[in-house]
Parts: C-alpha cells; structure tokens; sequence
C-alpha cells in the first residue's frame, strides 16, 4: 500500500444558503481544495451525499459534479453510509491512492437540505433508521438518541447538566469558527431552557439542518513531496457497521460500530487513544459525543459525561474534541460532514486553525457515524 | 405512498410477532435473518415472541414524523420481553408520568396510523401497561 497525504482542504460558509443550489455549493468548496493543493486536474472523484434524491430530486450526483467541476471524462462515484457519507468517500479516495488505482483524488461531501420544508427533511433523515421496524412506528433520530441517553443516565448516572455541556463546549469552539453555521456561545441555562423534542434531549442538544460542502485532495506522500506542499498522512482508516435497528443491540449505550472502526484504524497507524492529539466527533446530538468518547477509548466506558463536566475535552482541555465547534455549532450537512472533520483535522495538525489551534497538534482523529450507529468510519492523522 | 404489497409482506412479523430461532445456537432474530449473526448457521425454526417484556428506555416524541403528526406527543420505548427479544414501539394507554426503566407492559394489537384520509390504515404491536 502506499502512503496517502491529504494536500488540499476546502470548506466555505456553512448554513442555510437559500441563494446557492447543491452543484454551485459542492464546486467553490471543491475549487478550494484544488487551489490550496495546487492542482487542476484529478484522476477520480468520490462524492459523499446521504440523500440528494430526498433532499433536491437529483441523483447521478458524481457524474453531476464531475461536469461542473470540467473534470469529465474522471471516473466519479458517489458513496452513502447516511450521515456517515462523506467519512466514507474520504476512505474510498484513501483506498484509491494507496492501492495505486489513481494518483490524484477528491474526495468531498455535500448536502443541500434547505429545498425541502422540515417535515420531509426530518423524513430524509429517519431513512437512515430502519423503515419497517422503527420509523413505521413513529420514531425519530432525536428520539433514538434520546433512548440512549436516558439509557446511558440510568446506566451511569450521566446528567441533564452533563449533556448540556457538550453543546456549550462546542459552541464555545464554534464561536471561534468563522464558518460554522451557529458561530456563538450558548450557557446551560440556555440549553436546559430550550424547546422538549424527544424527551430528555431538547433542541439545543440537536444539531442543525444545514447546506454545506467540503472536500480535500489526496496523493501519495511520494507525490506531495514533489508537488512542495505541506503533508498531513492519513496513517489509519477504518469503517465498520452494527444493527442498524437500535432496539437490536446488546448494550443500548454502547457504539460497537465506533469502537470496531476504531480498533481497525489504531491498528494501522500504530497508535493508542492516548497517542492522539485532537478529535473531532459526530455530536450529532449531545449523548452522542459522550458515547463516541468512550468508545473511542479516550475515556473510560461510562465516564464520558464525567470527561465534558471536568473540561478534559474543552478546547484547553487534555483531549479537545470538536474544536471546530462540531455537528452542533459548525452544522451538519450530513454527506459533507466527515469530510469537513478531516478539513478540521489538516487545519489543525498545519497549524493553520487561527485563534482555536490547538497547540503541538501531531495526531488527530475523525470519527463519523451513520444512523444510531449502524455504521463508523475513522480516520487518524499525523503531521509528516 | 407506497403499494399495499409494502404493507402484506410484513404481516407475519407486525400481525403476528412471527421471529426466527437458530436451530444451532439458539439465537432469536426478530425479524428473521438469513444468516445466523452469532454462528453463521442458516437453519432457523419460526417462533412466535413472548406477548410481554419490561422498558428498558423511553423517550417521549414531540417533535413527530409527518404521518404521526396528529398524535405527538406520544410516548416510545424499547421493551425487552421476556424471550430476551428488543422491540421499538409506542408505549400507549399509559400517563407520561407513569413511564419508568423496568415497568412491565405487554403487546397489544393496534392502529400505528394511516395515509391520509382514504388510504391504507396500518396496524401493528404497541406496549400497554401490564
């Protein structure tokens, strides 16, 4: 296998971008990536979109892309593991370089979620749940990660105010980045005040609907060290799946997917949890981060509402996580996702993140998750 | 909307709990699998699931999907009964109140809800106290 570096990153303004359609969204995100990486033409794209058929009526997205980025004939493809859409297209471009099939990629993501009313985007996102055996009976994703937290409180005796936390925490980021949708800070109070919309989660525990993009180039290490450019090496790829239903699993409070991709990626970049530097998580809810940390194993199984109330994970803190203000604060297009935290991840480990670098960042790691966790993709870093 | 066929073909699990028994190791899949996740064996017996369980997590929707609009809030759980078999499902005929982690309740056959004003009505299993 060959060594991959990722040698471009492009993210613009997230949010509800009424003005902009999803092809216009994806192309000056991806002209970015190209420009920063100092390159023109690509050998293949990888496109990562959950739903462009629910949310905009078009599918064929990749060939779509390819045009309006003037990269045809390439070949493209578009990839769906749902909110974990474009981790996965960031593994896929991964797998191209490193096996030789293509020199040059762009791996990217993209959602345009605002073209449709609330309703019908809340039913795009409950199809990453299981049609016949849970949505049939009237549950939500706000609902399924509301079963694990109260699942987690009962089990750990995680609190309201520990949930709440994260929100904070990542706002608190969030207001630091200039191109996160909700760039402020929020208090407890704020969030425990907040509108019920799945008992005990409440809507400043939810991250947004958003419109956004974002994408990074890759080449092989040998390449980039032509093309003069700063290297960050992917060392560690790994993807996993579980039940998609949540109601199947044997411990609701436990994410085997995160821990399974995890354990794959670790082990391929020779590195421990306490090897990494910085993280960024899916906190698509605030239960959420709290059980991704523990399976990560960057805390211990249950202590993860412990790890936010004490700061371990704050910016300062001995482990920051979602330093780029997370799902929550920066939004969550969810095909765009995974690949804005690997955009994060470059920034930080280039030193380039401004006023929420943080500080001797050598090794990062992005953990992206589908549904309630039917599947995981995670990437680790390192500076070259 | 989806063709009745979406609906009939799932009956023998919504209408009558119907799962599938490893005959191998013993492991229940509800629905039925293919494929033994446990011991990859592939012979099955269909059982019908114990008609009782206790909560094991709840929430309570208020924000709904759009064909459960006119029912929110409405109260669901995980139940586990007592073969040992998950479900998801409403909890129903119960105050929100009286919702608790290990509370024993038990299926009832009833309406989940319908396509608008002459489409198809769905039915299928809810929780009840017991």
């Amino acid at each position: 296998m060959r060594e991959v570096a990722v040698i471009g990153v492009g993210m613009t303004k997230w949010g509800e971008l009424w003005e902009k359609s999803l092809r216009q969204i994806f192309v000056e995100t991806a002209l970015l990536a190209l420009d920063d990486a100092g390159v023109d033409r690509i050998d293949s794209l990888i496109v990562g979109s959950m739903s462009s058929g629910l949310f905009v009526g078009q599918e064929h997205v990749a060939s779509l892309l390819a045009d309006y980025l003037g990269q045809t004939p390439v070949p493209a493809a578009r990839v769906e593991s749902a909110c974990a859409s474009g981790g996965l297209a960031l593994r896929m471009g991964f797998i191209e370089v490193a096996s030789g099939m293509a020199d040059i990629v762009l791996a990217g993501g993209v959602e345009k979620m605002t073209d449709v009313n609330g309703h019908e985007a809340t039913y795009a996102l409950g199809t990453a749940a299981d049609q016949e055996y849970e949505c049939f009976h009237g549950i939500t994703f706000p609902g399924l990660y509301a079963l694990i937290a109260l699942a987690h409180m009962e089990k750990y005796g995680t609190t309201r105010e520990q949930l709440a936390m994260v929100a904070v925490k990542n706002h608190d980021n969030g207001s630091l980045n200039p191109l996160a949708q909700f760039p402020f800070k929020i208090t407890v109070d704020s969030v425990l005040s907040s509108v019920l919309v799945a008992d005990p989660l409440r809507v400043l525990d939810c991250s947004p609907i958003t419109d956004g993009a974002a994408a990074v180039v890759l080449c092989s290490v040998e390449m980039a060290k032509k093309l003069k450019k700063p290297i960050v090496k992917i060392t560690g790829s790994g993807q996993a799946t579980d039940t998609i239903a949540l109601s199947s699993r044997k411990d609701i409070t436990w994410l085997e997917s995160t821990f399974q991709a995890a354990k794959k990626a670790y082990a391929m970049a020779g590195k421990k949890p306490e090897d990494i530097d910085i993280v960024e998580v899916h906190d698509c809810f605030t239960i959420a981060e709290i059980c991704v940390t523990e399976a990560l194993g960057l805390v211990e199984k249950g202590k993860g509402g412990k790890a936010v109330e004490e700061g371990l994970t704050a910016l300062q803190g001995k482990i920051p996580v979602n330093a780029s203000g997370g799902l929550k604060a920066k939004g969550h297009p969810v095909g765009a996702t995974g690949v804005a935290q690997a955009v994060e991840i470059v920034k930080q480990l280039r030193g380039e993140a401004g006023p929420r670098q943080v500080k001797e960042a050598k090794v990062g790691l992005t953990q992206n998750m589908g549904g309630s966790g039917g599947s995981t993709v995670v990437h680790i870093f390192e500076r070259a | 909307m989806p063709t009745p066929s979406r609906y009939w073909r799932e009956i023998p699990q919504r209408y009558r709990l119907e799962a599938g028994k490893c005959r191998n190791c013993g492991f229940v899949a509800f629905p039925p699998r293919a494929i033994c996740p446990a011991c990859k064996a592939r012979e099955f017996e269909t059982i019908t699931l114990a008609d009782a369980g206790k909560i094991l997590t709840y929430t309570i929707i208020r924000v709904p999907p759009q064909p459960f609009v006119d029912q929110a809030p409405y109260a669901m759980g995980i139940v586990e009964l007592d073969d040992g078999v998950r479900l998801t499902g409403q909890i129903v005929d119960c105050d929100f109140e009286e919702l608790k982690i290990g509370r024993r309740v038990k299926i009832e056959f009833r309406k989940i809800f319908q396509e608008g004003e002459s489409g198809v009505i769905y039915y299928g299993y809810k929780f009840v106290p017991e």
